[in-house]
């Protein structure tokens, strides 16, 4: 009886799963960090078609992947040198619902073709240079902007921005783009409404359906406050139980809360889920200024009473995180052996 | 890991086979409670919310929701009233089954629910293709599902049909759909018994021996079924149908029934049923005799009675008014708000008192609340939507005030947006909701919104308030820059920031300054309305402005001296937290004695980290990699030429001179987080006392407060100073290029000498490691690998985050004899001369690693001016920016 009810689910065991028993894998960090670096300009953020676009396109990140896709590019080569085992394409709003206020809803496909293009290049010219160490590239499908289970207006509780059905053909949209663009995983991430991410794992697995294959998920929530709760209001158990119906590829946490305050929730999942843990906490909590000054020393200490607690199984990191943080958290990585993924006994 | 099976609403609930039976709630199922129909009927939604309140106060772990009714359009009924639960936390917390025999319905509603529903019910009635399709989508949706035991020819009716049912349902949804066998819940059905009629005599015999045989053959699945279905004929009688209910739960959970659908105000203890009642109720049952049922009916005559009392904790009814609106606004209670209202009014006097008064002293627990983490975001809407509620009562009687006191000010107007760039809008909704609440004209402009426009619409529409508001980080800078705008344009309204990243620090220090007007960071929602409220009365409005502005300039000043705020542990608690070394001291040095080295810069130049040189110049990336960037690469490219070439004249010239000094001393750790250091190796000769620090701030279990002292051992250890150099020389060469304003190569020079510096220290360290100190004579390590830190031991210098204390360096500079053996000095605020020089403490232990000392506390720093011989104002100034209080 063991697992029979996943094992006729699961693709053909993958090397990122095998990877996964030998050592902890490492994920990289911010996106956004990194761009600022670059001091880009509204200019940036167009190219011909979009000369005349009436809106701001600055701060619409993901549209780098089509204006600049050389910044894109150093910024992965950058993480997969400090030490990454995995990055994640550009495309964190690269839904049409994430992309509306910027009314670049018709870009989406470009946005998650090419985003997930781009990093498959790097990742494969670093495996191939470095064959002992696959490179991954996990296509990122963000929260959006909207929530599927609150409402955004006091006065009508039953009042929904966006439903179901709406975020499941955006995600499934995404999904396949991404697919197209050549990623070896989906990261459903930094989810503070779980029916959000419940919309997006149905898409996946809907596409999935359509082209007869599968990829490993990753699904990565996020508790917001201090009473260890999603934006939504669930625990982070309530949480593993609203998504583990799939064969995920791992469930964790990230964003949010800085390293520390992240720990006794992802003890609370090592203990409960039978996937692998992957944990990628912001660089600390903003400081009064908005930036996030956590060094990479300090958020390594941090990161090791994970490891030491044998609670994770992919580490990285999110807002305010460098490839020297990464480099950081890849060095001690190497010194623990990875959480072991436990298994369910039969029924 | 034991395999369970797992629901969940926004807590979770497990059901094993230790967990107790489960109770699902059943009265907000239209088709078995006539209230609550009405209720959907009617479109009072929120008094069909209480009902399913009633139930998870009552003990429900579950609640069933039903809207199969031919008046209702089910699946809008059941999607508003879903929307309606979710926003209603101490409902929402509990899984929810969503019941319906329609399809549409019951996809419906899981598109509503975030956490992990039970559907109720799917079966076998219309085939195996529509059953598997019903399944796999369910599947995909991670719900559980209740199976009926109903196949194309019927519900199943004896004992036979519910097994033979049951097994092939259960075939099908774990061999062909991959249902994990936890999510089946099989409902055998519970058909009446006592109804006189003989094919009915072993429906509850044989509901628990279904049960039975489920639970020992079909692995993982449940047992569920509708309770009160039992007592059918018996309707009428509470008495009765509470005792049947009790004893039929009791023999089929001890069969494995492990969750029902049983309104909990219908049942009583098993033990309190009267022995004779029981024995009836029992012998029905279990059909024990012919004329049972004669029996029962007979002598239910005799026990006819109104049952048990709803319960239900009301108790805060009988709190003083004060307390009771304060309960209504943090639970989100809207049943009395209009009665406490009234009450509040006709105390009071005013309509605006009882906002003013006891409302928004309800609503700033609330703040206070959710700020603690006690209370979170659906809550706090809820709040806002009983304030609404109250605000709504007494907007009648605001009016009535305004007639009769023409000359009483309007109310002021509010405009809020949420600034360009950022998309959040959650926080700044909920501001206008309770602003709107207490009467002001609020202006929202939504989201994204760029400064200009933010600022044309406050001049056209005249608002006497503007509120930003933003998430993410960058936001910051643009409310910065909002603020100079309306300092260039002669703006004077008030401006009021708020937003998760905001803060009263960001807000004095960047914010407030841009700006002549009033500035105010606002926490939340339920602080807003007593500022904009102070801000617009005409008594309050100079003081408090006054007030604010003081209160700015306050933080400006005290921010810096001091960061945000962070717990502690007195110091004497933080040295019983000390890090433990495990392993025992490395060797002893090799080389005893003080050496002093003229260094080559031909062999220091491997040794070099370009990347640091590259941010020099503002350029980042890793070096080499930078040469390649497709942005900063060609300039990356052209300044290391430069360098290359100016570096090959100082290889072949010799214009900088680099030299160094190192001493290993035995080294014993003293109380007080002090090491001492001898002269000589018998350790009879002290030499001189090395003072560190040692972190203060609250610690999680097991994690140390460290301090530089903790990675000496006490037996037999030593610590090494250096001091290194690869400045001598270049101010001579620096002023040639500046007679000649090349400040290019001014600074080049002292980029490149500054590199040679690090390389000096890092050539210095790996000679130490390997020769002098010798503990890893046999080290290989690469120069990536040095950058790296990949070596054992540390090298951290007076300055540094873990010994940020510069004095120390005197005592460096005294046992070295720095000055004199390699020509640099010391200024008076401890900086070294030439610049181009590096100096340092070394431990060889592998466990001694690098560390923040952050902010210290004064009985630290109280001790540490002892230890140094100091006055207390002495050791403040040293340590200034780790002071912590």
């Amino acid at each position: 009886m063991l697992l029979t009810f996943w094992v006729n689910q699961t693709t053909p065991m993958s090397k990122i799963t095998e990877l996964l028993r030998e050592r902890i894998l490492i994920l990289d960090g911010a996106m956004g960090t990194m761009i600022q670096r670059h001091s880009l300009t509204e200019n940036d953020f167009r190219n011909e078609a979009l000369k005349n676009h009436p809106k701001p396109l600055q701060g619409n990140n993901d549209l780098l992947s089509i204006t600049r896709p050389d910044v894109i590019k150093s910024i992965h080569a950058e993480y997969f040198q400090a030490g990454a085992d995995i990055v994640e394409t550009n495309t964190f709003s690269g839904t049409t619902i994430a992309q509306e206020d910027y009314a670049c809803e018709h870009l989406v496909y470009d946005i998650n073709y090419l985003s997930a293009k781009l990093a498959r290049e790097v990742a494969d010219e670093f495996t191939a240079r470095e064959p002992h160490k696959p490179r991954f590239v996990a296509g990122a499908m963000g929260p959006t902007n909207k929530t599927a289970s609150l409402s955004p207006n006091v006065n009508d509780p039953g009042y929904r921005a966006i439903t179901f059905d709406q975020l499941a053909q955006a995600y499934a949209k995404q999904a396949s783009a991404l697919i197209d663009g050549g990623v070896d995983i989906l990261l459903v991430e930094t989810i503070f409404d779980t029916l959000n991410a419940k919309a997006a794992l149905y898409a996946i697995e809907q596409v999935f359906e359509e082209r007869n294959m599968r990829l490993p998920i990753m699904v990565s929530g996020t508790i917001t406050d201090a009473s260890g709760r999603t934006l939504s209001g669930q625990t982070a158990e309530a949480f593993l139980i609203s998504v583990g119906h799939l064969p995920l590829l791992s469930i964790g946490l990230n964003c949010a809360l800085g390293a520390s305050a992240m720990l006794p929730y992802l003890e609370v999942l090592s203990q409960r889920a039978p996937f692998a843990i992957c944990a990628y906490p912001n660089a600390g909590l903003p400081n009064q200024f908005g930036e996030y000054d956590e060094t990479p020393m300090l958020m390594g200490e941090q990161v090791e009473e994970f490891l030491k607690r044998g609670v994770i199984n992919i580490l990285g990191g999110c807002c305010g995180t460098t490839p020297d943080h990464i480099h950081r958290l890849a060095e001690i990585a190497k010194n623990y052996p990875p959480r072991i993924i436990p298994q369910l006994e039969s029924a | 890991m034991k395999p369970s099976l797992q629901l969940s609403g926004l807590e979770p609930l497990y059901v094993t086979p230790e967990s107790n039976f489960v109770n699902v709630g059943e009265r907000t199922n239209v088709t078995g409670s006539k209230k609550f129909l009405d209720l959907i009927k009617a479109d009072n939604y929120e008094e069909a919310l209480s009902v399913a309140r009633d139930q998870v106060e009552g003990g429900a772990q579950i609640i069933d929701i039903n809207m199969d009714e031919g008046m209702i359009d089910g699946v809008a009924a059941m999607t508003r009233f879903l929307h309606l639960v979710m926003a209603e936390p101490d409902i929402a917390r509990v899984p929810i089954m969503i019941d319906s025999s329609r399809w549409e319905i019951i996809e419906a509603g899981l598109k509503c629910v975030q956490g992990k529903c039970v559907v109720n019910s799917i079966s076998l009635k219309g085939g195996e293709a529509e059953f598997i399709h019903q399944a796999k989508f369910i599947r995909r949706f991670g719900a559980a599902v209740v199976v009926m035991a109903f196949d194309e020819n019927g519900q199943a009716d004896t004992l036979q049909r519910r097994i033979d049912i049951c097994q092939r349902s259960y075939k099908i949804l774990t061999e062909v759909v991959g249902i994990n066998p936890n999510d089946i819940i099989f409902d055998p059905n519970i058909f009446p018994v006592g109804t006189g009629m003989e094919e009915h005599r072993r429906n509850a015999i044989d509901f628990i021996e279904a049960t039975r045989w489920i639970r020992q053959n079909l692995p993982g699945a449940h047992v569920s079924g509708g309770v009160s279905n039992i007592s059918f004929s018996f309707r009428g009688n509470n008495r009765v149908r509470e005792a049947m209910h009790s004893a039929f739960l009791y023999h089929a959970i001890q069969a494995g029934m492990d969750m029902g659908i049983v309104n909990p105000s219908m049942l009583e203890v098993y033990d309190d049923i009267p022995k004779d009642l029981l024995e009836r109720v029992e012998d029905v049952l279990l059909d024990r005799r012919p004329d049972a049922t004669e029996r029962l009916l007979e002598f239910a005559e005799t026990v006819k009675g109104a049952g048990k009392q709803k319960e239900k904790d009301d108790a805060w009814r009988h709190l003083p008014l004060k307390k009771r609106l304060e309960h209504a606004l943090v639970k989100g209670i809207t049943d009395f708000i209009e009665e406490d209202t009234e009450e509040a009014r006709q105390d009071l006097g005013s309509p605006l008192s009882v906002i003013e008064g006891p409302l928004m002293d309800g609503m700033n627990v609330v703040g206070d609340l959710f700020g603690a983490g006690k209370m979170f975001l659906p809550q706090v809407v809820k709040s806002a939507r009983v304030m609404k509620k109250a605000v709504a009562y007494l907007t009648p009687y605001l009016e009535e005030e305004k007639r009769n006191n023409p000359n009483a000010k309007a109310a002021g107007k509010v405009l809020l947006a949420t600034v360009k760039g950022d998309v959040h809008d959650i926080g700044k909704n909920i501001v206008g909701v309770v602003m709107a609440c207490n009467g002001f004209e609020i202006t929202d402009l939504g989201v994204m919104i760029p400064c200009d426009k933010i600022l044309d619409a406050a001049q056209e529409h005249q608002v006497d308030v503007i509120g930003l508001s933003g998430l993410i980080t960058p936001s910051l800078d643009e409310m910065v820059y909002v603020a100079k705008e309306m300092e260039r344009r002669g703006m004077k309204q008030p401006l009021l920031i708020g937003g998760a990243t905001t803060s009263k620090a960001h807000t004095a220090v960047k914010i407030a300054p841009q700006f002549s007007g009033t500035v105010i960071h606002v926490l939340d929602a339920s602080r807003s309305v007593p500022v904009v409220s102070s801000l617009l009365s005409d008594e309050q409005k100079a003081a408090f402005m006054a007030k604010s502005k003081a209160e700015n300039d306050h933080i400006r000043e005290g921010f810096l001296n001091r960061q945000a705020e962070k717990r502690f542990v007195p110091l004497e608690e933080a040295r019983k937290r000390k890090f433990t070394l495990r392993a025992p001291a490395v060797s002893a040095p090799k080389q005893a004695g003080v050496q002093q080295f003229d260094l080559l810069l031909n062999d220091l130049e491997p040794y070099i980290d370009w990347t640091p040189f590259f941010q020099t110049w503002e350029l980042h990336g890793k070096y080499p990699r930078i040469l390649e960037d497709e942005i900063v690469g060609n300039e990356a490219k052209q300044l290391f030429a430069d360098a290359q070439s100016m570096l090959q004249d100082w290889l072949k010239e010799a214009p900088v001179l680099a030299k160094a000094v190192v001493r290993i001393f035995p080294a014993q750790p003293l109380e007080n987080d002090s090491t001492q250091l001898f002269a000589d190796t018998h350790r009879s000769e002290p030499l001189a006392v090395l003072h560190h620090l040692r972190q203060q701030s609250e610690k999680s279990d097991g994690i140390p407060n460290l301090s530089l002292a903790d990675f000496v051992s006490d037996n037999n250890d030593h610590l090494g100073a250096f001091c290194v150099t690869a400045g001598l020389g270049l101010e001579k060469l620096v002023a040639e290029y500046e007679k000649d304003h090349d400040d290019y190569r001014s600074i080049m020079a002292k980029a490149l000498a500054d590199r040679f510096a690090e390389a000096a220290a890092e050539f210095l360290h790996e000679k130490v490691r390997k020769e002098i100190w010798g503990y890893a004579s046999n080290e290989a390590l690469d120069n990536e690998s040095l950058i790296g830190e990949k070596y054992q031991g540390i090298r951290p210098a007076p300055g540094y985050p873990a010994c940020p204390e510069h004095t120390e360096k005197l005592t460096l500079f005294k046992i070295l004899n720095v000055e004199e053996r390699i020509g640099v000095t010391l200024t008076e605020s401890m900086a070294m001369w030439p610049a181009a020089s590096v100096s340092g403490w070394y431990f060889g232990h592998p466990e001694s690693k690098y560390f923040g000392l952050g902010k210290i506390q004064k009985d630290q720093v109280a001790d540490y001016a002892t230890r140094k011989g100091w006055s207390l104002e002495e050791a403040e100034k040293w340590l200034g920016p780790n002071l912590g209080y």
